[in-house]
């Protein structure tokens, strides 16, 4: 069947539309990164007084905003299939690669207004400077990889696991790992060796360095190689959610 | 071309072992309203789920409008409708945009979509409901809405799994009069229900389908003259006492006993009453009503698929065989 655009754009439609009708849903989800960058980010800071720490975190704050927000998104096929939208979805004349295109660029949007939400509201809080507009391109850029990849693995998850009660377990085993043990919080150089050596292997470490370079103008690698690592786990994403999802059932 | 919407032949599905459809061969004919009915568990939906190409038959092969489920399943799907037994439209979402999303699923056009949702709109009735967020419609509403997304890409077959489950008699003669209306722009229809009546009064054929086989299939008609004359049920206390005395004298065949009623066909039941209630004063026994009645589409179907519990059971065990499939 291959992959329809007009029917792609339509899963992202249903996508954008549901998000942009839950208003509460879109401030509520805002209070968690605040938090974060807030007290987290204020309170170690006052003990940090030379480094500028909250500014240190807003990428990583974005990156969390971007890593909830997306797998939530991927992760939300399982409540279409306890409410049984997942069979208008699956009984429709498109094809499921279809599906998942649209299902990830949907989930991504609301990912990256949330995130770019996040970012205004942090660079007005930590008084860090504007991006220039040729880094707001890579910034959004890098926004659009990293929520693409996260709701595709959203998407494997949700076609593995079935049931509803297995939302927590990937809160608490997939995205809470993948934030606190990458370069969110902290700098690589400074990280225990265990710890270190789990955030390198830690894709979301790649993205949020990447971000750093084009944010602040610092980071651990260099931006060519955080944009390769993230484009490859994109695509390694990609496959697996088609894969997977090609095998989920009503 | 064929006369025929549907063509079903010996089509199985079986679940780690457990065959939930076992070879059923069946015909709709264009324009034709087909009842499928069967206790839960007896492979109605399984049967809805490979038609409808959301499951792959083990054996056996059907068409739908001609195109083979399993080699042409996205032909299939274009010439479709479903409305699935369980609610499946976004709560989170408008009605226009419910219909206008699947339009575009289906590869509909602007235009096309804008008239049409119109049009099925009207059709039960929830023109003023159009931009309203679907999390505020009643069930009934709920159920109305997807009936009008089932027919939004204008398809030639409407499948319908239990389309007025749990909603108020009002309502269902609602959803009775928009089927009606369907049939007259010669849309073929597949239902399936557990309202008898509800089959007696829509369907023009009916299959009777139990521990996935089809034990009968013909018209509600043909099918009620087909028990013969009347049905006698008699309330007693003392139903097996009774039973016995009334075999003796050969005066009920294969008769269904509970704790407080037997039923049983008779050819000349006015006749046989008198006698019935002189065997039981005889015998002392008290009997505290005694009713006769012409076979309706609910005694064709107990006579066919037998007791009422067993029927609760057997769903169980289809849908956590399907369960235990689809979980891996």
């Amino acid at each position: 069947m291959g992959i329809e655009p007009s029917k792609v754009y339509a899963v992202w439609l249903r996508e954008v539309k549901r998000y942009l009708n839950s208003k509460s849903r879109i401030v509520g989800s805002l209070g968690m990164p605040l938090l974060f960058l807030v007290a987290l980010g204020g309170g170690l800071s006052a003990m940090m007084p030379e480094s500028n720490y909250q500014g240190f975190i807003l990428p990583g704050i974005i990156g969390m905003t971007l890593l909830f927000t997306s797998v939530f998104s991927g992760v939300s096929i399982i409540w279409d299939r306890e409410f049984g939208f997942l069979k208008e979805m699956l009984a429709a004349p498109a094809s499921r690669e279809t599906i998942v295109i649209g299902r990830t660029l949907g989930g991504a949007t609301t990912a990256i207004i949330q995130a770019l939400l996040i970012m205004v509201l942090g660079i007005i809080f930590t008084g860090i400077a504007v991006p220039s507009f040729f880094n707001m391109i890579g910034i959004f850029a890098m926004m659009v990889i990293l929520s693409c990849s996260l709701v595709a693995v959203g998407i494997a998850f949700a076609s593995i696991i079935q049931e509803v009660e297995t939302f927590q377990l990937i809160m608490n085993l997939l995205i809470m790992p993948l934030f606190f043990l990458s370069n969110a919080l902290f700098p690589l150089d400074k990280m225990p060796d265990w710890m270190h050596l789990i955030s390198q292997v830690n894709p979301i470490s790649y993205a949020i360095d990447g971000l750093r370079i084009l944010i602040l103008g610092t980071g651990s690698f260099s931006l060519i190689y955080d944009f390769g690592i993230s484009l490859f786990t994109l695509v390694v994403a990609i496959f697996a959610a088609s894969y997977l999802f090609s095998k989920t059932s009503i | 071309m064929s006369d025929y919407a549907i063509k079903v032949d010996r089509l199985t599905k079986k679940f780690n072992g457990f065959t939930a459809v076992n070879g059923i061969s069946f015909a709709v004919r264009k324009g034709e309203l087909f009842g499928l009915l069967g206790p839960n568990g007896a492979g109605k939906s399984t049967t809805i789920y490979m038609l409808t190409t959301l499951l792959e038959p083990n054996a056996g092969m059907a068409q739908v409008n001609g195109f083979d489920i399993v080699k042409q399943a996205e032909k299939v799907r274009e010439s479709i409708g479903i409305v699935f037994q369980d609610a499946t439209v976004d709560t989170r979402l408008t009605a226009y945009d419910n219909l206008d999303i699947h339009g575009r699923l289906y590869g509909m056009n602007v235009d096309a979509r804008k008239t049409r949702i119109q049009e099925v709109l009207e059709l039960v009735e929830l023109t003023d409901w159009r931009d309203k967020m679907v999390k505020t419609f009643s069930g009934g509403m709920r159920r109305r809405l997807e009936i009008a997304r089932g027919l939004m890409h204008t398809p030639k077959i409407l499948f319908l799994d239990e389309p007025t489950l749990g909603l108020d008699p009002q309502t269902r003669r609602h959803i009775w009069s928009y089927i009606e209306k369907l049939r007259t722009q010669g849309i073929t229809i597949i239902l399936t229900t557990h309202y008898l009546e509800e089959a007696d009064y829509l369907c023009e054929q009916v299959a009777i389908i139990d521990q996935g086989k089809i034990v009968v299939l013909d018209t509600p008609r043909n099918l009620k003259a087909k028990m013969g004359g009347s049905i006698i049920s008699i309330k007693t206390r003392e139903t097996k006492k009774l039973c016995e005395l009334l075999s003796k004298k050969n005066m009920c065949k294969d008769p269904r006993i509970s704790e407080i009623e037997i039923s049983f066909k008779a050819e000349n039941g006015g006749k046989l009453i008198p006698k019935i209630m002189e065997i039981a004063q005889k015998a002392g026994i008290d009997v505290e009503g005694i009713e006769m009645h012409v076979p309706s589409l609910e005694d064709v179907y107990i006579h066919y698929t037998g007791s009422k519990i067993r029927e609760e059971k057997a769903g169980g065990s289809e849908m956590t065989a399907m369960r235990r499939f689809h979980g891996h």
